[in-house]
């Protein structure tokens, strides 16, 4: 949490010796307080007060890189617990495990599964992040095999290295030395072994302890052995507790600016069924996860989930709008019916959903009403005829279709004269009042 | 640093609303954020409701008309599948067949679908209209009326028509829905207007409207996330009623719940998907307030009952 000037204040030598270029230390502490300025402006201040500033003006979550080059994600730099205040930031990571204990055909598969898992999504392209390969056979000689199919496979997916072994960790981390892996699966009792591995290969650490205080104690040990770029298990694998760390954890972060839990978390959410499992990613999707690792990467499953992680991390303060177009639905030709409705993004998505549902290729006008719905842009005046006509006039429509007939929404059946009148040749007929009624609507048109 | 638990209580708590006659169900109730079970009570569990309509499902999608394909054409039997087999614990009847642009069936005709589905069942009912305005004020009376002291639910009142279906909803002993689009403020009004007729604000449900996930569920999560805040942290005592997610409608329409696996190969399997889509765009809800869930698939319901449990455990 930020510093407020006063606070600020009573760290500085309180002398009013200008030489940071403001009249007094109160000054310079207000600017800073809105950073506006740097605390090195003043060459006076303490180490104390250097030390706490600094600590202060950290991200309250960590940033953290996991992987390198073009699939390299980030991870932390939260900075609230409810979406509508200021847009998540960093996307959960998505991590499929592999065992050392799998059959090489089904790690064979999975490695292919998340090579093949990227997805176009309104224009994101979405994957699988990242590969946990996980020592469940506690020998370190299967653990490197699979190590080596995937650093072989899969050189540029950021990988997760699952082990509580030190010695299956010194093997396997060099495979991925310098290519920004996490070392998860250090514990108070390995730490000391596992945290110079990790560093050696210049690697994160993935900590796991029991319970939160554990937790803090632990990444405070990790810390002093020289690794800061943490992130953290707290043990829960069942829903209510990962909501409830995961909630807590979150919250000392932000609202206690608690520095020991301030590092991006891991949930782990395998289980038998990848229906219910998808479930539990998305709570930790939704609840505060940075990572969450799986047992399976279906197809639906990605794209159910890709969805939920693009919908939860988008920035609430920008407009609900879509881009002002003529939208093609399915493949319309000359003869397709032309529908006109606003750029609010939720009529827009319930509209081309409906148009959808139709199976009637159609084209669909989008008009820029700055994100209002269509009642409400009429009310407004941004849903006129003059601008309605003005808007398909300019649009170029009229060279790609032969008739000349617009479908209005039937709540705006009263603008039929005034975009007639304007918009010379056309014919305006009034379609249903709600969306729902276009399927049937639009069915008998082209029956007709 | 010793760690303590950053552990939140709120002035506020949402009304508990009990539906039903014989069979009764009750949801909302908390003073806490969804399934905050560590630091505040929740007394009940979300109630899921299965959707049942008064016409044959034509327009849903085959994978959820499938386990409803021997009962689906009678609106009784549907009922009676979902009570006995699936072992709903409330019904959700939609007489979307009255829509003008549908079957365009009377007042007269839904009275007699909802007599005779409420003879037919004894788990709590919740009544929706085809959310046509003018037509939802002229039915919504009616089957108010025709299943008066039964305690059902009654929906949605809107702004524009909320006068004549609140009043009904009132003098038949109904829990109502208020739907508003989207907006908190939107929201909070409607709830200040139904209130001033005199309904009671802990008979009401709201509706912020729902959306599926990938067609705005976002707006309809974060909408909810505040509603609730309002209502646990402010203590406003308008935003305290319980909050519905009409799931099943919103997400069984969308591409993603029909789009066949031919022609979007890596989309995966359709089935799986549909149900998924369901669930998670319910559990989604869930976390972000909603106590009151209608929904199609009955395995999307299980998943999300697995859920519930889970979190209950
Ligand atoms: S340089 Fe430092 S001590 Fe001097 S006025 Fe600025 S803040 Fe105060």
């Amino acid at each position: 949490m930020a510093l407020t000037g006063v606070e600020i204040f009573k760290l500085l030598p309180k002398t009013n010796c200008k030489k940071c270029g403001f009249p007094t230390c109160l000054a310079f502490a207000m600017k800073l307080a809105q950073r506006q300025t740097s605390l090195d402006k003043c060459p006076d201040v303490s180490e104390e007060a250097k030390r706490i500033l600094g600590e202060a003006a950290a991200p309250p979550v960590r940033p953290i890189t996991l992987g390198t080059g073009d699939k390299a994600v980030k991870m932390g730099e939260e900075t609230v617990l409810f979406r509508h205040e200021k847009k998540f930031v960093n996307p959960t990571v998505l991590a499929l495990e592999i065992k050392d204990t799998e059959d090489e055909a089904v790690q064979m598969e999975k490695v292919q599964a998340v090579l093949t898992s990227e997805i176009n999504r309104v224009g994101q392209l979405l994957r699988v992040d990242a590969i946990c390969i996980t020592n469940a056979s506690g020998e370190v000689e299967r653990f490197e095999t699979l190590a080596k199919t995937v650093a072989e496979k899969a050189p540029e997916v950021p990988v997760i290295v699952s082990t509580e072994s030190p010695d299956a960790a010194k093997t396997v981390m060099g495979l991925f030395s310098g290519k920004g892996a996490l070392l998860y699966g250090v514990t108070e009792a390995n730490a000391e072994q596992m945290v110079p591995i990790a560093k050696e290969a210049k690697a994160s650490v993935g900590v796991r302890a029991d319970d939160l205080e554990a937790l803090s104690a632990l990444t405070e040990k990790v810390k002093s052995l020289g690794v800061e770029d943490i992130v953290v298990d707290s043990g829960a694998r069942k829903a209510p507790e990962i909501l409830e760390h995961n909630t807590l954890i979150r919250r000392a972060a932000i609202k206690k600016n608690f520095k020991p839990l301030g590092y991006p978390v891991i949930n782990f959410v395998q289980r038998e069924d990848p229906l219910y499992e998808t479930l539990l990613a998305g709570l930790g999707i939704c609840k505060y996860a940075s990572v969450v690792v799986m047992s399976s990467a279906e197809k639906w499953k990605n794209l159910a989930l890709f969805t939920l992680r693009q919908n939860i991390y988008t920035d609430p303060q920008v407009p609900m709008q879509v881009e002002q177009k003529i939208y093609k639905i399915g493949e319309p030709d000359e003869n397709s019916p032309l529908l006109i409705t606003t750029n609010f993004s939720l009529t827009y998505f319930i509209v081309s959903g409906e148009v959808e549902n139709s199976k009637v290729p159609a084209w669909l006008a989008v008009m820029d009403c700055e994100g209002l719905s269509v009642l409400t842009a009429w009310a407004a005046g941004k849903f006129t005829g003059a601008k309605i006509a003005n808007f398909i006039k300019e649009s170029g429509i009229e060279s790609q279709i032969k008739h000349r007939e617009l479908i209005i929404p039937g709540y705006v059946a009263i603008l039929k004269g005034a975009i007639e009148e304007k918009l010379e040749g056309w014919t305006v007929t009034v379609g249903p009042r709600e969306a729902n009624g276009l399927p049937s609507f639009l069915r008998q048109k082209v029956a007709a | 640093m010793a760690f303590t638990p950053p552990k939140e209580s709120f002035r506020g708590r949402v009304y508990p609303v009990t539906i039903g006659t014989e069979v009764q169900e009750t949801f909302g109730g908390e003073n806490t954020l969804p399934f905050h079970r560590f630091e505040g009570e929740i007394p009940h569990r979300p109630l899921i409701s299965y959707e049942i309509q008064d016409v044959p499902p034509q327009d849903w999608p085959e994978v959820v008309r499938e386990p409803y394909s021997d009962v689906s054409d009678d609106p009784v039997k549907w009922a009676q599948f979902c009570q006995e087999s699936l072992g709903a614990k409330s019904i959700t009847l939609r007489l979307i067949g009255t829509h003008p642009d549908q079957k365009n069936l009377s007042a007269e005709d839904a009275v007699k679908v909802v007599t005779d589905v409420l003879n037919a069942v004894k788990v709590p009912l919740i009544i929706l209209g085809s959310n046509h305005i003018e037509k939802d004020a002229e039915v919504l009376p009616k089957v108010a009326e025709a299943s008066k002291g039964r305690n059902c639910v009654i929906g949605k009142a809107q702004e524009a028509n909320y006068k004549t279906i609140a009043a009904a909803a009132m003098a038949s002993g109904h829990k109502l829905i208020a739907m508003s689009e989207l907006d908190i403020n939107l929201s909070k009004q409607l709830n200040i207007l139904i209130t001033q007729m005199g309904f009671e604000k802990e008979r009401l449900i709201t509706d912020p409207m729902c959306s599926a996930l990938g067609y705005g569920i976002e707006y309809t999560y974060s909408v909810m996330e505040r509603i609730r805040l309002a209502a646990l942290a402010q203590a406003d005592p308008v935003m305290q009623p319980p909050m519905v997610a009409d799931v099943g409608m919103y997400v069984w329409k969308i591409k993603e719940t029909q789009a066949s696996e031919q022609d979007l190969p890596e989309w995966g399997s359709l089935r799986e998907r549909g149900i998924l889509w369901e669930a998670l765009t319910a559990t989604t809800l869930m976390l972000a307030g909603a106590e009151l869930l209608i929904m199609r698939h009955p395995d999307a319901v299980s998943l999300v009952n697995t859920f519930i449990d889970e979190m209950f455990a």
